[in-house]
């Protein structure tokens, strides 16, 4: 029953885990950590479950101070993590002894921070999941939807594993890859103009400032659909819908579950765990790929986190 | 109808069956659904079903794209449209008022309709909920008559509160929590919409009916009703 308490936070600092499902069908978004890649190595290597629930820092600006004796791991950014001044480095489990105090400064590589404990954190499920999804009120700390906040406590019941770990290095993810977004392509593929398609693979195009955990809005050439407009359909993760300024918006974890812009495709996870590790102003480039391919570098990247 | 299966992403599969929106649909999209659901059990990760198309969102790591395909087509051969009904039939009391419906006035205007009339219409007929979306428990329902269709509003409101009965085109829906939003107000529900201690949450759910039932100020409170005008909200 360790416990932390929450020094500083932020809107952006929130419980999650790997989303809410079975619950689509009502309206009810997936949610859950944005860059799932970062999220399940910090609960491997406290020997969790992938999907136990974690902190998702955003940018930084946390703090917590340990009430007891902890051990804890954190991966993903950089967010210029100090422990009682000393600086900490992710993709490794450590120990928060009581009365240290754990602060995350500013993003010096990548932008979401994961921070796990034995188990997971202690939260309620509400329809099956802890994630935070402040739109809907549903998840977190108390279950109603809301960040987490200064003075609120966090306790995890499991047994700490006996042994620290440390990610080998060949599986830290490469957060300053240039490597183009994969995106598996989708039905409207050919009702977008010949030359959209090309800029839409070929040029270069800037995250905006004007992201959250719903989208996150690419600028660039605009593209031009040429199709009839849509009834509204179910939108996969990751969709890369274009709406009529021709301006693609990438649709994240808390996405409206339906809507009825045309997409290009839908990014694969782990173009999306990369896309959730940019700042705005970052340019990417898109990349198309057929679903099979995309599946089986799926199928064989989660077999690394079977290595117990 | 005319079925296809498209690919929407790594782990999603697009089953369309229609190209327009129709009550006609409901009893065949009732029965993909099931048949999908049964088909895919527990690889299933989420059904996604709208106006015309089911997404279904199966475990990667059970299945590959092929071995999902081949299973919705297997349920999806020799499809018989399910017209059991096991759809619910629910009334909404509606507190219809300018107050609480400021398009009422808006909506009599364009149809050339006395308020009233507007109201009688409105809550004389029974809608087909096609979709849930955009919220949890927001049931999108259909179809209203075509005199009292109307566009959503140019500049969607920040914030709508919460049981607000509102017409966008010929559709009607009511907003199971404060939200922003677009569509033309005309009454309030006070019905409770979307409740996480409920057995399957939502008290709507595609394939059910509903009709509007006009209720007075009185049993609009009643009921549970809130009453806080809109600007107090904004």
């Amino acid at each position: 029953m360790s416990r932390l308490s929450i020094e500083a936070s932020t809107p952006l600092c929130l419980l999650q885990d790997a989303g809410r499902f079975g619950v689509r069908h009502l309206g009810v978004t997936q949610g859950g950590g944005l860059d799932w890649r970062s999220m399940s190595w910090a609960n491997w290597l406290l020997g969790n479950a992938l999907d136990a629930a974690v902190i998702e820092i955003t940018l930084g600006g946390f703090t917590v101070v340990a009430e007891g004796d902890c051990l804890l791991a954190l991966a993903g950014a950089d967010l210029g993590a100090q422990l009682d001044g000393q600086a900490l480095a992710p993709w490794r489990s450590f120990k928060l002894r009581k009365g240290q105090r754990l602060q995350f400064t500013q993003p010096l590589l990548g932008a979401r921070a994961y921070l796990a404990a034995p188990g997971g954190f202690d939260a309620p499920k509400v329809l099956g999941s802890s994630a935070t999804v402040v739109r809907e009120e549903l998840g977190g700390l108390d279950g109603m939807g809301r960040a987490l906040a200064k003075g609120a406590s966090l306790s995890y019941s499991a047994e700490a594993p006996l042994l620290m770990r440390e990610l080998p290095r060949e599986q830290i993810p490469d957060f300053k890859s240039d490597l183009p977004l994969d995106v598996v392509l989708g039905a409207q593929i050919g009702e977008f103009s010949g030359q959209s398609l090309f800029d839409a693979f070929n040029s270069a195009w800037t995250l905006d400032s004007r992201a959250d955990r719903m989208g996150i809005r690419l600028l660039g050439t605009a593209l031009q659909y040429q199709g009839k407009p849509m009834i509204s359909e179910g939108i996969p993760l990751g969709a890369v819908q274009v709406p009529p300024d021709g301006q693609p918006i990438v649709l994240l974890n808390d996405r409206q579950t339906i809507g009825g812009y045309p997409r290009l495709g839908a990014l694969t996870p782990l173009a999306l765990a990369r896309l959730a590790q940019c700042l705005p102003g970052a340019t990417v480039r898109l990349r198309p790929v057929v679903q099979d391919v995309a599946h089986r570098e799926q199928v064989e990247y989660l077999r690394r986190f079977s290595d117990r | 109808m005319k079925l296809r299966v498209e690919v929407v992403a790594l782990d999603c599969l697009m089953v369309r069956l229609f190209d327009e929106i129709a009550e006609a649909n409901m009893p065949w999209m009732l029965a993909a659904s099931e048949n999908l659901r049964a088909a895919f059990g527990a690889h299933l990760i989420d059904l996604v079903p709208s106006y015309t198309t089911l997404m279904v969102h199966y475990d990667l790591a059970a299945l590959s794209p092929a071995q999902a395909r081949e299973l919705i087509a297997e349920a999806l051969i020799d499809l018989s449209p399910n017209t059991r009904t096991g759809g619910k039939c629910h009334v909404l009391p509606v507190w219809y008022d300018v107050s609480v419906g400021p398009e009422l006035r808006l909506l009599s205007q364009r149809s050339g309709l006395a308020v009233e009339e507007v109201i009688r219409r409105h809550s004389d007929r029974e809608y087909q909920v096609f979709a849930l979306g955009f919220a949890p428990g927001f049931a999108f329902m259909g179809l209203v008559e075509e005199v009292l269709a109307a566009p959503r509003l140019n500049t969607p409101r920040k914030k709508v509160a919460a049981g607000s009965v509102g017409i966008a085109e010929r559709q009607t829906a009511a907003y199971p929590v404060v939200s922003p939003g677009g569509w033309n107000l005309i009454g309030r529900t006070p019905a409770k919409l979307f409740d996480r201690e409920r057995d399957g949450y939502s008290l709507m759910q595609p394939g059910d009916t509903v009709r509007f039932e006009a209720v007075s100020y009185a049993e609009f409170i009643n009921l549970g009703g809130d009453d806080t005008p809109l600007e107090a909200q904004a």
